[in-house]
Order: C-alpha cells, then structure tokens, then sequence
C-alpha cells in the first residue's frame, strides 16, 4: 500500500493530489477571479460617436444604455454589476483598432462588445483576434471576410446575403418587374451585395437596364438621375447608405420622375421613411418595433424606452429599427453566453454560442455556418404611411400591412 | 449612344453644381489671396448657416428671404470677429490650416450637440418645383442658387475692378507699407474682406438648407472640390473660380453621363494637375 501511495518520482499520492490541485486552481485563477470578482464586470467597446456614422452609432449608444440600466436592475451578471465603457471611435477603422488595443491593455476589461459598422468592426476583430477575446458585434456586411473563429455577429444575414436577400426581394416583388436599374454606391458592405444581386435578376428572368457605380460621398445626383430615368425600369435596386437614397430620389423628383419600385439596402431609417419620396420605398431589416417581432415584455419596454430616449436625442425616426434590433441582440447574445456558461471566459463562451446559437429579440440567431454565421432572418420591409412595415416573409409581415407593387 | 436629352440635363446639373461650387468657395479664395488665410472654418461657417436656417425656417417659419437678411450681416461681424482674432495672435498663413481646422472640430461637435448628428432635412415650400423646357428640367432652387451665385461672382468682380475699394485691396495686396503711406487702411481693409467673406458663407448656407440634407459630418463634403476651383480659377479672382467651378461641375456631370459616375471625382483633381503642369504660374 505504501508503494502504491507513492509515485514514481518519489513524491506521495495525496501531496501529488494537492500539488495537482494548486495547479489547477492557478490555471483557472484569472477567469474565476474575475467571475467572481467583487467589482463590476467591464465590457469595454467603441461606436460612431462622431463622424459620418454618427447618425447610427447615437442608435447603438441608446441601445447600450438601456440594456446596461436593464441589466443592472435585474442584478447584473453573475451577481455583480456590469460598467459599459464606451470609446468614441470618430467613425474611423484605424481609430477603432488603437481604442481596442487600449480597452484590453489599459482598461483591461473583462469583455468587448464590438462596434458599430463594418469597416470598425473588422478593425476590432483582429485585435479581438490577437488577444484571443470574445467579440459579439452589431451590423457587419461582409460575412466572407470575418475570419474570426470567435466573432459573433448579431445581424443575422446568413453567409450569402448577396444572393438570400436578392432572392428575397424578388420573392417580395412577385412576377410584376421585368427589369431592373442596379445602381450602387462603392461603399464595400453595399458594393458587394449589389454586384451580387445582378446575377440573381439574370437567374429569376427580370432584365437589367442599367448598371451605375458612384462614389461613396458624392453629393451631386443629377446625372445619375438623369440616367436612371432615361432607361425607365420597373424597379430601382439601390446600393445605397445612409443618404444616398434619399439624394438619388430628391435629383429624380427634379427631373420629375418617380421610381415605380425602389429597393435600398441600407438606408439611414428616418429621412427615407419620412420623405414624401421615400413612399413604397424597400430595404431589408432584421427587426422592427411592431407586431409580430415585438410581442413579449421585453421587446416592448425595449422599443417604448428607445422612443422615449430617441426622442430626447432628437432621432427623427424613434422606432427601433434593423440598427437598433441588432444592436439589443448583440448585448443579448454576450449575456447570454456569460449566464450559460457561469464565467467571463471567452473560450468558453465561444464554445457555448458556437454549439448552441442564442435567443434574441430577432429571433434565435446561430453561429453554426462559415464564418459563425447562421440562417438569414433577414426581412423585407417598405414605407407606408411614413413609417416603415415588415411585408415579407408573411409569418412576420406587421398586421395590416401588404406590399405594394407597381 | 448617350440621348441628347440626357447630355443635356446632365450639363444643366452640372452648371448647377459649378455655381454652387463657386458660391461655397468665393469667399475662401478672397482671404486666401487678400489676407493670407486659409480658412476651412469657412466650411464651418456654411454649415452654421445651413443649420440655423434649417431652425428658423423649418421650425420657426421663418422666410427665407427673412433669414438671408438677418443671418448676412450676423456672419459678416463673425467672419470679422475670426480676422481680428488672426490679427491679434498673429496667425501666418499655414497656421491658419490648423487654426481654422480646428475651429471646424469644435464647430462640429457643437452642431452634433444642438441638432444631434442625425439627417436634418428642410422641408420648404419655397424655390420648389421644376421647369420643363425643351425637354429638359429646370428646378427652381438650383436655379435661383446659380443666379445668385453669379451675381455674387461678378459683383465682387466689379467691385474689385472698377471701385476705390478693389483698386485699394490690390495696392493693399502688392505692397502694405507703400499703400499705407497713400492712406490706404490695410487693417480695416482685411476686416472687409473677412466680413465679406463670412457673408457669402451665410448666403452659401442658406441654399445648403435649402437645397440638400444636414448632417455635421458633411463640412467637409466640398472641401476638396472648392479647393480645386480656387486654385484653377487663381486665388482671389471672383470670375476665376465661377469660371473653374463650371468647368468643374459641367466636367463631373458629363463623367457621369457617359461612363461610371465613380469616376467622377477623380476630375477635379487630374484637371488641377494637368493645368498646373502647363500653366504652374496659375497659383
């Protein structure tokens, strides 16, 4: 019994099994200290809080906010409150990629949350990436390039969005559009979802009339408009973001000319949905603050809070909308994974989300598909009565509202 | 083949956009030639305006014309009140940049903080609507815009060529001492030429309001363009950028007729390099 107690290095079973234990303890010290810290938990991001994004970055500030508030009146996560700290990016990649290297190095928070727009995003990414953090973000366009394997987006475009969203549309627009005006800004995350659509009108038999790339930031549409009403298609596909919408319709309005069918994918919410222009106009959504999507209690404080705050920002469209829906869904999702998985440990949490996806207010989002991303949810909405409605798929369409086409 | 139609309506924009390339820069290519100063707070100074028209027409009811006869006089004593700050820490000409850079920031911010960064658009029922003629369309803002425009271009001009004051603003101009011995106020000179500048960015502003949407990101959305006019058109001449500005605007309207517009903005720049090749005593 006594050689059995031994090892073979000489050292006793019980000192080996202390020993083991000390070692074991050290190796998860950091992770369960911090999860059972005393102090706050420090989710450490940036937004658009100034620049040409800053439209949409005040979104996910009100968002982040709120659910920060939310959160810490239901107890915060694992028993301690959480602290958001909120770096302004100034709509810049290269800002964003320096704020990161600070919010892990200096701050040294215990998790990020990524920030808003794609450009920022892939910044955050690689840093996230070189440090081996967790990074849950909002609203990225280009699945191919997020390489990352624990990115975690919250805006459920599928992998091809490209295709599943054009396909979409078209589904949307019925058998009445026989051809198509694809008219794109060089933005990437719009650029490449309208080069992608072209092949999508060619398969589902609808003719393409004209094709226009323009610069992101011009101002001047009159030409432009000047083409798209020379060649008369049933439906303007717009890769726009943004104003771009808004610009290309108030040049067409000059000419006296008024899209029958105009589809944009990215449009800033508020000027296009109240625009006397923007009547019958499409885009794509991930959520909506209306029936059916916002049917629990959560969902409806979320949106009646954002109006309230919205409207204190003097947002001129304060209804939760495909930004706002993604945004609540991110802080969703990084909650999710810590209550779950009872720790701040990014590979873990990883783990977790990548196997089990998470439950969000758009609606249960996975990560099992290239590039973590799971099935497009995205949704086809349209302008009616200066305010936008989901029209398709059916089994989300808002009560009352049905498409219209021309 | 491109329809005469389309040529046509595309070189009306772009007449539009070259006058209102030459409105946005008149003021900036006279005190970068008269006083030294390169001003992008003049940018600033547009989107002020553009904003407080936004508030007094679109939510105070304001007319237009109302605005434009309140905010002149109030942008002239600012543009005044920036030269006399230049004038008091003895700001050169290349500080100036980050001088007036940074009067841009701050500018910005303070738009964000009253009118938040979101699209502000001006829903006015003034200078609406469009003229057909020919077959081509004539909107009635962007005309009026242009008629101003010119009428600013070539009242300067005039102003400048035939009056005490230009004749006054050259010898200024040549040689400080020399016109202050004949009695020339050089100082209360630059105060005129700031002040007019800073009243051409209150009328320029007042058409941004009424003519495109508001966000305080878009100060820069014609810095590069109106600095590509003044230095083809030569610092300082009023004819010269209304001149350039057209070329300019008709150039980039025409890019997008007949090929990708996103070749467009690649105009102004490569017309300003190939003149500055052969012509490199222009600036």
């Amino acid at each position: 019994m006594k050689v059995l107690d031994q090892s073979p290095f000489g050292v006793s079973r019980r000192r080996a099994l202390q020993g083991g234990l000390a070692v074991a303890a050290a190796a998860a010290w950091p992770s369960a200290v911090s999860a059972q810290g005393s102090g706050p938990i420090r989710i450490g991001g940036t937004l658009a809080l100034t620049g040409p994004l800053a439209q949409t970055g005040i979104i996910h500030k009100i968002v982040g906010e709120f659910f920060i508030e939310r959160l810490n009146k239901a107890g915060g996560l694992l028993g301690r409150k959480v602290e958001w700290v909120l770096l302004d990016d100034q709509s810049k990649p290269d800002v964003t990629r320096t704020l990161y290297e600070r919010l892990i190095t200096v701050d040294k928070v215990d998790l990020l949350m990524g920030p808003y727009a794609t450009g920022s995003i892939l910044s955050a990414m690689g840093v996230a990436q070189r440090y081996g953090k967790i990074l849950v973000h909002h609203t990225f366009g280009i699945p191919s390039l997020a390489k990352y394997d624990m990115h975690f987006p919250a805006w459920p475009i599928g992998f091809n969005p490209e295709r599943t969203v054009t396909n979409r549309v078209v589904d949307t627009l019925g058998d009445k559009v026989k051809t198509v005006a694809v008219v794109t800004s060089k933005f990437p995350s719009v650029h490449f979802i309208a080069l992608g659509a072209r092949p999508v009108f060619k398969e589902r038999g609808i003719r393409e009339v004209l094709f226009l790339e323009f610069d992101f930031g011009t101002k001047e549409f009159g030409p432009i408009a000047a083409r798209v009403k020379d060649a008369n298609p049933d439906f303007l596909f717009m890769g726009a973001i943004g104003l771009e919408g808004n610009q290309l319709l108030e040049a067409l309005d000059k000419l006296n000319w008024t899209p029958k069918n105009h589809f944009y994918t990215y449009p800033t919410p508020g000027p296009l949905a109240l625009s006397p222009l923007g009547k019958d106009a499409l885009s794509f959504t991930a959520y909506e603050d209306l029936p059916p999507l916002n049917q629990n209690p959560e969902a409806a404080e979320f949106g009646k809070a954002f109006t309230q705050a919205a409207n204190a920002n003097k947002i001129p469209y304060p209804y939760v909308e495909t930004q706002g829906g993604a945004s609540y869904s991110a802080w969703q999702i990084l909650t999710h994974a810590v209550r779950e998985t009872k720790s701040l440990d990014d590979k873990a949490m990883a783990a977790f989300l990548k196997k089990n996806g998470a439950p969000t207010i758009i609606g249960r989002v996975r990560f099992d598909g290239p590039n973590n991303y799971g099935d497009d949810l995205m949704r086809i909405k349209q302008v009616q009565n200066g305010r936008w409605v989901i029209v398709h798929p059916k089994d989300v369409a808002t009560p009352g509202a049905s498409i219209v086409i021309k | 083949m491109i329809s005469a139609t389309l040529l046509g309506q595309s070189i009306l924009s772009g007449i539009f956009s070259g006058c209102l390339y030459a409105m946005l820069g008149l003021g900036m290519t006279l005190t970068w030639r008269y006083l030294k100063v390169i001003n992008l707070a003049h940018f600033a100074f547009v989107l002020i305006a553009a904003y407080l028209t936004y508030q007094l027409v679109g939510k105070n009811g304001w007319h237009p014309l109302a605005v434009a006869i309140v905010l002149t006089p109030a942008f002239f004593a600012l543009g005044v009140a920036l030269q006399a700050l230049i004038h008091r820490y003895e700001v050169n000409e290349f500080a100036s940049i980050i001088v007036t850079f940074g009067l841009v920031m701050i500018a910005e911010a303070g738009l964000q903080w009253f009118w938040s960064a979101d699209f502000l658009k001006l829903e006015a029922h003034v200078m609406r609507g469009t003229y057909e003629i020919g077959g081509l369309f004539f909107p009635t803002g962007e005309m009026v815009m242009s008629l101003v425009a010119v009428a600013m271009c070539v009242g300067i001009w005039a102003m400048m060529r035939f009056t005490w004051l230009g004749k006054a603003l050259r010898a200024s101009l040549d040689n400080p001492q020399i016109a202050a011995s004949f009695g020339i106020p050089n100082r209360r000179l630059s105060y005129l030429v700031a002040g007019a500048s800073g009243a051409s960015t209150a009328i320029g502003g007042l058409f941004v309001a009424l003519l495109f949407t508001l966000a305080p990101s878009q100060m820069f959305s014609w810095l590069g363009v109106v600095f590509a006019a003044a230095l083809l058109g030569g610092l300082g001449s009023p004819l010269g950028i209304l001149g350039a500005g057209l070329l300019l605007g008709v150039s980039e309207a025409i890019t997008m007729a007949v090929t990708a517009p996103a070749w467009a903005p690649v105009v102004p720049f490569t017309l300003l390099m190939v003149i500055l090749l052969i012509w490199p005593e222009r600036v």
